[in-house]
């Protein structure tokens, strides 16, 4: 019984949201597109350490699938809007 | 919180890790918000998404290793997808940004 390791998971999960916050504020005013797809790209690593942090806090498996899952379709998501920005289209023939 | 039975050889470093990986997290995430420039804005995430997640990565191996006392790496999985795939989308968006007439 020692109370260490909850209080990081609280202090870890503060810190990474307001991370979060800051990189809604750049998605939602930044001047360029790249800068949203930057920001985009920071939003999702960020869900993913936050999912990585309560699955540490409750001491469960799942949240593991969950953050593969968030990393995967980050990453996709974001590398087909740079393509995008890029080319003027995701999949060339 | 399951988290109060994790035994302290395990509890002290993961929460350490902890800490220093949502600090880091947070320090990459607020110079994308306060840097001027896009060029110089790419640098700062790039922080939380290589040392941050290793380490919040690194406390999740050793905590999930001390709950089911034996050694549990599928955390790793993370670690090299995300390794693997953040310079891509770097490379791609500094590229995107180079290439793209500005305003």
């Amino acid at each position: 019984m020692n109370y260490v390791l909850p209080w990081a998971v609280y202090f870890a999960l503060m810190c990474v949201s307001v991370a979060m916050g800051c990189a809604a504020i750049r998605l939602l005013r930044g001047p360029q597109a790249q800068d949203r797809v930057l920001a985009l790209d920071t939003l999702y690593i960020s869900g993913m350490l936050v999912v990585l942090t309560l699955g540490i806090g409750f001491g469960s498996g799942i949240y593991f699938d969950i953050a593969l899952l968030i990393a995967l379709f980050g990453f996709v998501g974001a590398t087909a809007m740079a393509k995008f920005l890029l080319r003027g289209e995701v999949i060339e023939p | 919180m399951n988290a109060m039975n994790v035994p302290l050889w395990a509890a002290l470093p993961a929460a350490a890790l902890l800490v220093v990986g949502g600090l880091l997290t947070l320090v990459g995430s607020l110079g994308l918000l306060r840097l001027h420039d896009f060029h110089a804005r790419i640098h700062a995430p790039t922080m939380g998404s290589t040392l941050g997640a290793g380490c919040i990565l690194l406390a999740s191996i050793l905590v999930s290793s001390a709950l089911a006392q034996r050694p549990v790496v599928h955390e790793l999985l993370i670690a090299v997808f995300v390794v693997l795939t953040s310079p891509v989308t770097a490379m791609l968006l500094m590229r995107a940004s180079l290439y793209r007439p500005r305003g």
